[in-house]
C-alpha cells in the first residue's frame, strides 16, 4: 500500500471513531470533541489529497477548517458552560425538557 | 490575482451585509441599554438595502467572479432578495415579542445579520471551499441565537441540541469536501466530475453521498431531521420563525448549487437518492405533525414535511419549481409565526398549545384570518401561493417520470389538510375563552403578517411577477 492510501484509509478511520463517538458518547463535551475529530480526519485527508494532486488547494483549505473549527469551539464551549450553570450537567441524556 | 469592479458586484449583497453587520456591532455600543431597538431598526436598513440592491441585479447577465470561486446569476440574486426580505419581516416580528421577554438585545441583530451574510454567500457558492464557509457563516450566529434567551432552560437547550448536530453535519459536509477533492483534484462545482474517469470513482461518490447528508441535516430531511422539532421548540419564536424560512432557503440553496449548478452529467446518480429522501421526508414530516397538540412543534413537523415537497422539485431538476415553492412556504410560515409571536401573556410566557388559540378568530378576527390564511396556504389550497408552489413541483416531477413522487406528494398534502384545517377549527369554531391575556398590539408585527398574508395572494394569483424574477434556474447548468 502506498502512503497516499494508508494515510487515506487513516483519515476514513478517524472520521468513523469521530461520528461513532457521536452516536455514542453523552457527554455534551465528549460528543463535541468527537466532532472535532471528524473535523481533524478531513483536514488529514485534504493534505494527503492536495499532496496526491501536487497542489496547494488543499492545504490551504486546512487553514480554513481550523478557523471554522476554532469558531465552533468558542460558540460550542459557550453554549456548554451556559446548560452546565442551569443543570449542574453536560448530559445529552437530562436533555429531555423538549419533546413530544 | 486583481480584484475588479465585475468581481465585487457579483457578491455585493453579502458584501453589503457583511460589512453592514460588523458597521453595526461598531453603532450598538454607541446606542444605550434602554434604546435597543434602535439597533434593530439599523439591521431593517442594512436588509433593506441589501435586498434592494440585489433586486437591482437580477438583471445582470450570469458570470463567474473571484476566479470561478463565486457565480451569479438572476436565480442566486433572487434568493439574496427573498432572504434578506425574511431577515427584515423577522426584526419586525421581534421588535415587541423580544422586549416583552427580555431578549431586545443589541447583539441579537448583529448575530442575525451575520447569520444572513453567510446565507447570501451560499446562494453565489461556486466552489466547495465557499459553500463550506457559507454554511458555517450562517450556522454559528444561530447557534447563539436559538440560545439567546438564557437562563430559560428550553432555549439553552434548543441552542446546544442544534450545536450539537449542526456541527456533526458539518463534519459530514467537511469530509465530503474532503473525498470530493480527492477523487477529482478541485474544488470547483463545475469542473469537478469533468475531470476524466471520475464520474464513477467511489471516491466521488461517497463524498458527494457525504456532502448530500450534511446538507440534509442543514434542511432537515429525513432522516436527518431529528433535531429540527426540539430545536425549533425552544427557541425564541422570532428565532424560530426565522430558521424555518431564511435556514431552509439558504439549505436549498446550498443543495441547488451543489446538485443544478454543478456536478454536470451525474443527475443519473444522485436523482433516486433525492427521490427517495423526499417521498420519505415528506411521509415522516406529516406523519409526525398529526400527532402535535404544541402548534411550534407542529409547524415545526410542518417544516420538514415541505422541505419534502421542495426536494420533489430537486429530485426533478428544476431549479424555478424549488425557489418558488420556498418562497411561498417562507412568506406564509412566517404569516403564521406572526400570529404565535402575538399570542402570549404579558409576563412573556407563551401560548404554544393548541388549546390557546380556541376562540382566536371570533376575539381578533384579523389575527384568526392570519392564521386561517397560512393553514389554507400551507395545505395548498388556491388562490393562495401553496397551491401554485405544490402544482409546480409536482408538474416538474410529472415531467421527469417521477409521477410516483408526484402522487406520494398529492397524497401527503391531503392528509396534511387534518391538522392544518385542526388549527383553524380551533381558532374559529371552538368556543373559547382565547386563554391568554393578549399583549398589547404592535405595529412592526402588523406589518410583518401584512407583507407575508400579501406576499401569499399576490404570488398566489399571479406567480408570473415571481418567475420572471427567478429567472430560468442556474444558468450554469449544462443541459
Amino acid at each position: 500500500m502506498d502512503a497516499t492510501s494508508f494515510v487515506t484509509f487513516l483519515s476514513a478511520a478517524l472520521f468513523v471513531i469521530g461520528a461513532l463517538g457521536v452516536l455514542l458518547r453523552r457527554s455534551a463535551l465528549l460528543i463535541f470533541m468527537s466532532v472535532e475529530l471528524m473535523l481533524n480526519a478531513a483536514n488529514l485527508a485534504f493534505v494527503t489529497f492536495a499532496h496526491r494532486w501536487g497542489q496547494l488547494d488543499g492545504q490551504v483549505t486546512v487553514f480554513f477548517i481550523m478557523t471554522i473549527a476554532a469558531a465552533e469551539v468558542a460558540v460550542g464551549l459557550a453554549l456548554i458552560v451556559t446548560i452546565f450553570r442551569t443543570k449542574r450537567s453536560t448530559s445529552v441524556d437530562e436533555l429531555a425538557q423538549l419533546r413530544g | 490575482m486583481m480584484i475588479n469592479s465585475t468581481d465585487v458586484v457579483a457578491v455585493l449583497p453579502f458584501i453589503s451585509v457583511a460589512l453592514g453587520s460588523v458597521g453595526l456591532l461598531i453603532a450598538d455600543l454607541l446606542i444605550p441599554a434602554e434604546r435597543r431597538h434602535v439597533t434593530a431598526w439599523l439591521a431593517a436598513a442594512l436588509l433593506l438595502t441589501a435586498a434592494v440592491i440585489a433586486l437591482s441585479l437580477l438583471g445582470s447577465p450570469t458570470f463567474e467572479a473571484f476566479g470561478g470561486m463565486v457565480i451569479s446569476d438572476p436565480t442566486a440574486f433572487f434568493l439574496d432578495t427573498l432572504i434578506c426580505t425574511i431577515g427584515l419581516v423577522t426584526i419586525l416580528l421581534t421588535l415587541r415579542y423580544n422586549q416583552v421577554r427580555g431578549i431586545l438585545r443589541g447583539e441579537f441583530y448583529i448575530l442575525l445579520a451575520l447569520s444572513i451574510s453567510g446565507m447570501t454567500l451560499v446562494t453565489h457558492a461556486n466552489n466547495l471551499l465557499i459553500l463550506l464557509l457559507g454554511i458555517e457563516l450562517l450556522s454559528i450566529p444561530l447557534y447563539v441565537l436559538c440560545g439567546i434567551a438564557r437562563p430559560r432552560l428550553e432555549s439553552e437547550e434548543s441552542a446546544l441540541k442544534y450545536f450539537l448536530t449542526g456541527a456533526f453535519a458539518s463534519g459530514f459536509l467537511v469530509y465530503g469536501i474532503a473525498l470530493t477533492y480527492g477523487a477529482s483534484g478541485t474544488l470547483s462545482l463545475q469542473t469537478a466530475p469533468a475531470a476524466p474517469n471520475v464520474s464513477g470513482d467511489p471516491l466521488l461518490l461517497i463524498g458527494i453521498g457525504l456532502i448530500l447528508v450534511g446538507l440534509g441535516f442543514k434542511v432537515a430531511a429525513v432522516p436527518f431531521h431529528l433535531w429540527a422539532p426540539d430545536t425549533y421548540e425552544g427557541a425564541p419564536t422570532t428565532v424560530t420563525a426565522f430558521m424555518a424560512t431564511a435556514t431552509k432557503v439558504a439549505g436549498f440553496a446550498a443543495l441547488l448549487r451543489v446538485l443544478h449548478g454543478g456536478l454536470p452529467g451525474m443527475e443519473s446518480t444522485w436523482q433516486p437518492l433525492v427521490a427517495i429522501i423526499a417521498a420519505a421526508t415528506m411521509i415522516v414530516g406529516n406523519l409526525a405533525a398529526l400527532a402535535q397538540q404544541n402548534l411550534k412543534r407542529m409547524l415545526a413537523y410542518s417544516s420538514i414535511a415541505h422541505a419534502g415537497y421542495a426536494l420533489v422539485g430537486v429530485a426533478a431538476h428544476d431549479t424555478t419549481s424549488v425557489v418558488f415553492y420556498l418562497t411561498g412556504y417562507a412568506f406564509t410560515t412566517l404569516a403564521a409565526f406572526a400570529v404565535i409571536t402575538a399570542i402570549g401573556s404579558s409576563e412573556g410566557e407563551e401560548m404554544q398549545f393548541l388549546e390557546a388559540y380556541s376562540g382566536l378568530g371570533r376575539q381578533k378576527p384579523l389575527l384568526g384570518a392570519v392564521l386561517a390564511i397560512a393553514m389554507f396556504s400551507l395545505i395548498g389550497i388556491p388562490p393562495t401561493v401553496g397551491f401554485i408552489g405544490k402544482y409546480f413541483v409536482f408538474q416538474a416531477a410529472v415531467a421527469k417520470g417521477l409521477v410516483w413522487l408526484a402522487v406520494l406528494g398529492v397524497l401527503t398534502s391531503a392528509m396534511a389538510a387534518y391538522y392544518y384545517l385542526r388549527v383553524v377549527m380551533v381558532a374559529f369554531i371552538r368556543e373559547g375563552s382565547a386563554a391568554a391575556p393578549l399583549p398589547t398590539p404592535s405595529a412592526p408585527r402588523n406589518l410583518a403578517a401584512a407583507i407575508s398574508v400579501a406576499a401569499v395572494f399576490v404570488l398566489g394569483v399571479v406567480p408570473a411577477l415571481l418567475l420572471s424574477m427567478i429567472g430560468n434556474g442556474m444558468l450554469s447548468t449544462t443541459p
